[in-house]
């Protein structure tokens, strides 16, 4: 009877509006996120012809060569990643964090340029410098009588892959470094420990976390990614053979599904195995007054070294945006270490014929941003104010969507939506251009998710309850009231959403139906995919890069504007 | 839960027996951060086995001071000494002095077991030896059934006695202890500065304590060192700080003063007197009145007597003749403030069941005892 009476209770403490916001969210979430994940895992268990349950396409793909091949290469390519990542992180991260040094400004800048241009837009360019023939090389044999195979097959990967990604390693690493608390060391050298004793048994393990956490990130990026093996010609890896399979063969064979449940899989262990590494291991350990790491003085030497290992990693890291602008000018770039003459047609090739691919991609990840922040703002909402009864798993949805690969996504979205005719024209609905819109959605919603948590986090509620004191309703308060205080962290969210968005490939490249359609990364791959058009393509490239650029540096003024009105900049 | 640390004749006896009380000796300390004078010219002898404090106001530098003993500071000029020897130049993980954080400072990536057994291991000795002196440590503060847990599945008193294991189990030379009861509640904290108390008695350890908290400073320390601006203001046991401050600041920190404007003036007769608005001269002692003309008249509220019968002042007393502002009901007596020549003086009435209250607005007639009266400059 008391569970009764308290169920009754429970539901008499809902409110409608709430609910019903929940309600549509759910909606959402369970047509383009849920359902189509739940097909692609069914189908891939499913005999292709009579439709009953069956294993054998799970033994097809672990008896054929190429796929058990393309399995090992996706997992040596990204833990090797992870690798490399690390190496360019670390010794960035201990510079800032345990030195007074000038250059931390170009550190901190380090962990933002890479992250402005998708890997696979800067691949082909890495080529033209790196490759067997590239600058780099051409230079080093010319004067040395060796070269360094950067981007041979699976190295290329490796290489633009964790340029492209350390920053992750970067970022996380060195906020929990700067969240020790300094009493932490200052106790363990009060009871006499000290030099790489210290760091070995309090500072390292005390980073831990936050370093598992990027290198787990790096991990499920580059496991994922489909663009930059596309670009650098390497199929032979689970997301481009998933790719390959639903494109060449067709929707109806099972290949593409396992691939699909194996990448799933992957992802969600690396997310398991990072989680079980930080299990009760949340070390925010700063209190009041305590402030980092202490901070010394590097002496001239170090300094010199210093300098050195950040410049090095700059050249590397704007080794990509250099070239692409060197490719985007150049009449011809063909063994020779730059290009022979250069010319400005390819912009106007760009203006000429490919205005759609841009003023496409304005609108599509303006929209998916939209849709991200209001649903993102709703969740959180509902999650943190509200004693709506499963509001935890709306959270709980719409952050699975980290362990969804842009492929998944989009040969779940071909089945699903293939066979629902649309009303009036009769066209298959996964060809509608919103299809696009709602998946770039989805993959971006766990980011604005948190955004938004973040950011309602910090509105003390007792600011809501002043509201309905004074006699605000529930829903003028949250108009007049949260929204606004959350500004900064929805207008963030909603940044780091488009921009993200502009430069997707992985599902858009599945869903791209027509030409005029299609926005600029799709544009992008289509051009790459001819010598003639590397010149366009890398024109075309460069204006992801601004756009991207222009949308990382407001989502950055703008949460230095809210930090500051918040009085915490100092 | 038993809160009392567990009386380990054994255990305690063993560390006390290792721990050779030491003095600290702070000589022409002067420390700056940028245009910052943090101390200015610190002197202090801390005796062997004293338990002494550093009480001051937030920002007075004690927590600076501190921290420059245990070696994260370092001053432009002056030393400290420890047992004699100048400990200036070494780096903190060298100085044999154990400090309890205002934080606890406890790893959260260790047990409570491997949290005390740090500094042993440090000091590279047996394995075994680590064992038996964690075991004794754990006992001494009554948490030998929690070597197990992790810091967060502790309260934080509990936390705070495993941060005091982990420093008096190196048998460190001295203890700093940096504000340790601020992060307790009110209850918890009245009990841990007697356990404090009884801990140092055991093992006779040198021990300096900073805190804000006059009342703390009082109740456990044998001397105190007032702080404020950088600068020691005075240094006594705390009777010492009460009945004889040095200057306004300290008689203001410590217990509620009054403080009294007016003019030092011979007296004819080769004395001095202080002359002020609504009180009669008050006479001084022959040793005060040094620095001349200025000064304030500072006396505490329990050293004035209401005088109802409105006869003549006692000998040896001023009278004082004012209205009564307001009254507080503080139970065992009341606390009136009186507007004297318009000055404000509190004074304590003792009281007992069905004493009358004096109004607000009544006039009222005071005496003052004038040898606890006290001249004293800012």
């Amino acid at each position: 009877m008391t569970s009764l009476a308290l169920t009754r209770d429970r539901i008499a403490r809902v409110r409608p509006g709430p609910a019903l916001a929940a309600l549509l969210i759910a909606a959402f979430l369970l047509l383009f996120l849920v359902v189509p994940v739940v097909q692609v895992i069914f189908v891939a268990f499913q005999d292709k012809t009579t439709g009953a349950f069956t294993l054998v396409n799970f033994a097809d793909f672990f008896q054929n060569d190429l796929f058990m091949r393309s399995f090992w290469n996706s997992f040596y390519v990204s833990a090797m990643s992870v690798v490399v990542a690390s190496l360019l992180a670390l010794p960035l991260a201990y510079l800032t964090t345990r030195f007074e040094f000038r250059g931390a400004v170009l550190i901190q800048s380090l962990g933002i340029i890479p992250l402005i241009m998708p890997p696979f837009i800067g691949a082909v360019a890495m080529q033209l410098l790196f490759g067997r023939n590239g600058s780099v090389n051409l230079l080093l044999r010319d004067h040395f009588g060796f070269s360094i195979p950067f981007m041979e097959g699976l190295n290329g990967v490796i290489f633009v892959q964790s340029i492209h990604y350390f920053p992750f390693i970067l970022i996380n690493l060195s906020a929990s470094l700067r969240n020790i608390d300094r009493a932490m060391e200052e106790s363990a050298q009060n009871l006499g420990c000290h030099g790489f004793r210290l760091f070995r048994r309090i500072v390292f393990p005390l980073a831990m976390p936050g370093y598992v956490a990027g290198a787990s990130l790096v991990f499920i990026k580059v496991f994922d990614d489909l663009g930059t093996p596309l670009l650098l010609n390497v199929n032979d890896m689970l997301a481009p053979q998933a790719y390959l399979r639903i494109s060449s063969i067709g929707i109806a064979d099972p290949m593409g599904y396992v691939i699909s449940v194996v990448l799933i899989a992957c992802s969600l262990l690396a997310l398991w195995v990072s989680a079980l590494a930080m299990r009760g291991k949340d070390y925010a350990t700063v209190q009041r007054g305590g402030g980092g790491l202490a901070k010394r003085r590097l002496k001239p030497l170090e300094m010199v070294a210093a300098y050195g290992i950040v410049l090095l990693i700059l050249v590397l890291v704007l080794a990509p945006h250099v070239g692409l602008g060197l490719l985007s000018f150049a009449t011809i770039w063909s063994f020779s270490p730059v290009p022979d003459a250069f010319t400005l047609k390819h912009y106007q090739t760009v203006f000429t014929e490919s205005g759609q691919y841009i003023t496409n991609t304005l609108l599509y990840a303006s929209l998916a941003a939209l849709l991200d922040v209001v649903i993102g703002t709703a969740i959180a909402y509902l999650v943190l104010r509200t004693k709506l009864p499963g509001r935890q798993w709306l959270d709980y949805i719409a952050m699975a969507a980290l362990a969804v690969p842009g492929v998944v996504l989009g040969i779940g979205y071909l089945r699903s939506f293939y066979d629902v005719p649309m009303p009036f024209t009769g066209q298959p609905l996964s060809n509608f251009w919103l299809i696009l819109v709602f998946a770039l959605a989805i993959r971006r919603l766990p980011y604005a998710l948190r955004a938004c948590t973040a950011a309602l986090q910090q509105v003390s509620s007792s600011l809501e309850e002043a509201a309905e004191n004074l006699g605000a309703t529930k829903l003028r308060t949250v108009g007049r009231i949260v929204v606004p205080l959350m500004s900064g962290g929805i207008l963030a969210g909603f940044v780091t959403s488009f921009a993200t968005a502009a430069v997707e490939l992985s599902a858009t490249i599945m869903l791209v139906h027509s030409q005029s359609d299609a926005p600029l990364a799709y544009g992008l791959y289509v051009y790459m995919q001819s010598a003639a058009g590397r010149g366009p393509g890398a024109a075309l490239g460069i204006f992801a890069v601004i756009i991207v650029g222009l949308g990382t540096y407001l989502s950055h003024v703008v949460i230095e504007r809210g930090r500051r009105e918040r009085g915490q900049d100092h | 839960m038993n809160h009392q640390f567990s009386d380990q004749r054994f255990s305690s006896a063993a560390l006390a027996a290792q721990i050779q009380s030491v003095g600290v000796d702070i000589e022409g300390v002067n420390l700056s951060y940028g245009s910052n004078h943090v101390l200015k010219d610190v002197n202090l002898a801390i005796k062997p086995g004293e338990f002494f404090a550093f009480l001051g106001p937030s920002g007075c530098g004690k927590t600076t001071l501190l921290r420059l003993i245990a070696g994260f500071n370092t001053a432009q000029r002056g030393e400290v000494r420890i047992s004699g020897r100048d400990i200036s130049t070494l780096p903190p993980h060298r100085r044999d002095v154990g400090m309890v954080f205002q934080s606890y400072a406890l790893w959260p990536h260790m047990t409570v077991r491997r949290n005390v057994a740090f500094g042993l291991e440090e000091r590279r000795v047996p394995r075994a030896e680590i064992e038996r002196r964690v075991d004794a440590a754990l006992d001494l503060v009554g948490l030998r059934h929690l070597a197990d847990r992790r810091p967060s599945q502790l309260s934080g008193g509990q936390q705070q006695r495993v941060a005091l294991a982990r420093t008096v189990v190196i048998e460190p030379k001295i203890l700093l202890l940096d504000e340790p009861l601020s992060n307790l509640d009110a209850k918890l904290r009245v009990q841990m500065r007697q356990e404090l108390l009884s801990l140092q008695r055991k093992l006779g350890l040198t021990t300096i304590f900073v805190t804000h908290d006059q009342e703390e400073a009082n109740t456990i320390c044998d001397r105190i060192a007032v702080m404020e601006d950088g600068k020691v203001q005075q240094v006594g046991t705390p009777q010492d700080l009460y009945d004889h401050p040095a200057n306004l600041f300290v008689a203001g920190f410590l217990g509620t003063a009054n403080v009294l404007d007016g003019a030092v003036q011979n007296d004819g007769a080769g004395g001095r007197v202080f002359v002020g608005d609504g009180v009669t001269p008050v006479a001084l002692p022959p040793t005060v009145g040094a620095g001349g003309a200025g000064g304030k008249l500072m006396f505490r509220p329990q050293n004035l007597m209401i005088r109802a019968d409105g006869g003549p002042p006692a000998a040896g007393h001023a009278r004082l003749t004012g209205t009564i502002r307001h009254r507080e009901f503080l139970g065992a007596s009341i606390r009136y403030a009186v507007d004297v020549g318009g000055q404000l003086v509190q004074v304590d009435a003792p009281h007992q069941a069905g004493d009358a209250l004096l109004a607000p607005d009544a006039p009222i007639i005071l005496d003052l005892a004038a040898d606890k009266a006290r001249l004293l400059h800012p």
